[in-house]
């Protein structure tokens, strides 16, 4: 503990401290020290303990002024009951959302929805919470003893799929306030041409597959990280983010939802729950009198046309056979895919921080960089060489789950890219115009577009609807 | 729809529909039965531990908000109300003043006052303070310690993975319980 006479003669101005006669503890810090040998850090450090454990200057008392040390403020966080209003504002959310498709087919509804949840989930909540990252969570969660889910995070994760499950994707309609951005600012949309659309729509799964491999090695979270609209809720971000966000802003105004339908790993979930779903979008209220208006209606490239007809014998046995052969390629795209992770195992665990850092050790004791003094990469290393065993024991323990989950996720891309090329084959018989399950966002749209529709709502006589090109061939 | 006959194919793709969802919701039901089990209801918050913060001066700019939610805080508890504040003057001071150039801090956020012979107080003003850690260092190396750095949460968008945690040198990011969202440090042990 330093004297008064001590503290005095510091206070004076002493100009060189640190380096002269303010006493051994500070020399521990000097970088002139850091490469002495673990022996003499550990000598200096028992020295330095009994200075840590009292104030280097007494606090004073204020004897003559009486005065009074103020305290260190807290704001509180977030309140705890906000995040069941986060989710009771979700539930709501999704109970409107059907209410618009199912009930009142109104895409007026939808709209007024989209524009409530980007005002609440994504400039006031700033986009956090938010069923896209969810996933991840949920994973690190399962595989992470010591991660603890939020109760809120849960809801978030497998409300929006419990509806896709059996009414398809009401929370893409007007909850997400992702969707709600583009959808508002698509003024032009531009018909995506059919081998884009199948091409990029494996990008969702292959993201998905990415976030959670990721997440599972609790390497972060690439799903929050890359996310290219959050940026525009927080009106701040790193200056790639902020550019990509502004590309896909521009890019939304002529391609409809290009981030839910070409990249949203949350939308690939959603997409293969409504697969499955029990109700689904219909463009006609009642009656389809294959009238062809809605053709064009949908945006987002999810109307599908009737099947045309009875196909030849031949060509249907030619496809089978396409198909078939294309169900053998699906085990060796897996396998490639797996064997491909394996090979990149090595380099793409060097995202992880922890084992980045190991590797950074080790090339240090072979050929030590110079990296300047208080720098990060600096003060990491230092960390490193305090407790360099545990360090290299938990980077090879992760490698390991690494080369486990660049395994898995190869494989995942594999069998992603096997089942897309091997559905391309797949024929589906349809009589009506009708939103493809799981690419339909009901949005809506595509309602006003239908004339019995129009009757319906009582913009046109019900004598003024259009003959059917099928009818009318039938008469003649 | 229903007064038709159904067609062959539509009773498959029917029932295999069904089937999925049907595995889809146990399979849902069994992963929320986990993750619940093992969740809590309290929210938690990131926070920085101060005593294994290495003042890299990452949290000035590495944090997603345009003025990082990162501020110097101040335990006055712990502080030794120096003339010579190592944390507030520049390492060779032209004279024990305020004036900006002997200021270690970059956006002068720190303010100094009298209170009585020889000691003087030293404020954050947090509107200023940019989470550089250059004070917090000058006053771990040489003073008490009482300068460190927090999250503040009235400034923290609660990002799902803090994007400084990932660079910290020090790994002194972690998440907290949102009832107890700081890590103060408190007056020595004795």
């Amino acid at each position: 503990m330093p004297t008064q006479s001590e503290k005095k003669k510091w206070e004076k101005g002493d100009k060189e401290y640190g380096t002269s006669n303010v006493g051994a503890p500070f020399h521990l810090f000097t970088f002139s020290l850091f490469r002495v040998s673990h022996a003499l850090i550990v000598l200096l450090f028992l020295a330095w303990l009994p200075a840590f454990a009292e104030p280097r200057f007494p606090p004073p008392d204020f004897t003559e002024t009486n005065h009074q040390i103020p305290t260190t403020t807290t704001p509180s966080a977030r309140a705890e009951w906000l995040q069941y209003l986060d989710v009771a504002v979700l539930g709501a959310g999704l109970v409107v959302a059907l209410w618009c498709i199912y009930k009142q087919r109104s895409r007026r509804g939808l709209f007024w929805l989209g524009i409530f949840s980007l005002a609440y989930f994504g400039f006031w909540r700033k986009g956090c919470v938010c069923a896209i990252g969810a996933p991840q969570n949920v994973i690190l969660g399962l595989f992470d003893a010591n991660y603890t889910v939020p109760l809120s995070v849960i809801a978030f994760f497998a409300l929006p799929l419990i509806v896709a499950l059996f009414a398809g994707r009401a929370f893409c309609a007007g909850v997400c306030p992702h969707g709600a951005l583009q959808d508002l600012l698509l003024i032009k949309p531009v018909k995506v041409p059919a081998w884009l659309e199948h091409a990029l729509g494996v990008l969702p799964f292959i993201f998905l597959g990415f976030g959670l491999s990721f997440a599972a090695t609790g390497t972060g979270f690439p799903i929050c990280r890359y996310d290219p609209i959050v940026p525009i809720f927080r009106l701040s971000g790193p200056g790639l983010l902020i550019s990509l966000a502004i590309l896909t802003l521009v890019l939304s105004l002529f391609v409809g939802r290009p981030y839910c339908r070409f990249l949203c790993p949350y939308g690939a979930l959603l997409k293969l729950a409504s697969l499955a779903s029990k109700w689904r979008v219909r463009v006609t209220p009642d009656v389809c009198t294959q009238c062809q208006l809605c053709e064009n209606s949908c945006p987002f490239g999810a109307m599908r046309e009737p099947s045309a007809g009875n196909v030849e014998p031949k060509q249907l046995t030619s496809e089978r056979r396409r198909f078939g052969w294309l169900l053998v390629l699906v085990p060796l795209l897996i396998a490639g895919g797996a064997w491909i992770g394996s090979a990149l195992a090595v380099p793409v665990s060097k995202m992880n921080p922890t084992i980045e850092l190991a590797e950074r050790y080790i090339n240090q004791q072979k050929s030590p960089a110079n990296y300047g003094p208080m720098t990060p990469e600096a003060l990491s290393l230092q960390r490193a060489e305090h407790d360099s065993e545990a360090l290299l024991k938990s980077a090879t323990d992760l490698r390991h789950r690494f080369w486990l989950s660049c395994v898995i996720f190869g494989g995942w891309v594999g069998l992603v890219l096997g089942v897309k090329l091997a559905s391309l084959s797949l024929r589906t018989k349809r009589t009506d115009f009708e939103p493809d399950r799981g690419a339909c966002f009901g949005c809506a749209r595509c309602f006003r577009s239908c004339p019995q529709e129009l009757v319906r709502i009582g913009r046109m006589p019900a004598g003024d609807l259009p003959q059917s090109p099928v009818a009318a061939a039938a008469k003649t | 729809m229903s007064d038709k006959p159904k067609s062959e194919s539509s009773t498959r793709r029917t029932f295999l529909r069904n089937g999925a969802r049907v595995a889809a919701m146990t399979g849902l039901g069994a992963l929320g039965g986990v993750l619940v089990n093992r969740s809590q209801a309290e929210s938690w918050v990131w926070q920085i531990d101060p005593q294994k913060c290495l003042r890299c001066g990452n949290c000035a700019t590495k944090c997603v908000l345009e003025q990082s939610a990162v501020k110097c805080v101040h335990a006055f508890a712990m502080c030794g109300y120096c003339n010579l504040c190592t944390g507030y003057f520049e390492p060779e001071p032209n004279a024990l003043s305020t004036a900006a150039e002997n200021q270690l801090c970059p956006t002068g956020a720190i303010k100094r006052t009298f209170v009585e012979d020889p000691y003087y107080e030293y404020k954050i003003d947090e509107k200023l303070c940019i989470g550089c850690a250059k004070c917090v260092e000058g006053c771990n190396r040489f003073g008490n310690g009482s300068l460190f750095l927090q999250i503040r949460h009235d400034r923290c968008v609660h990002c799902n993975e803090c994007a400084i945690a990932r660079t910290c040198p020090g790994d002194a990011f972690r998440r907290v319980p949102a009832k107890q969202p700081y890590l103060l440090k408190t007056t020595h042990a004795h």
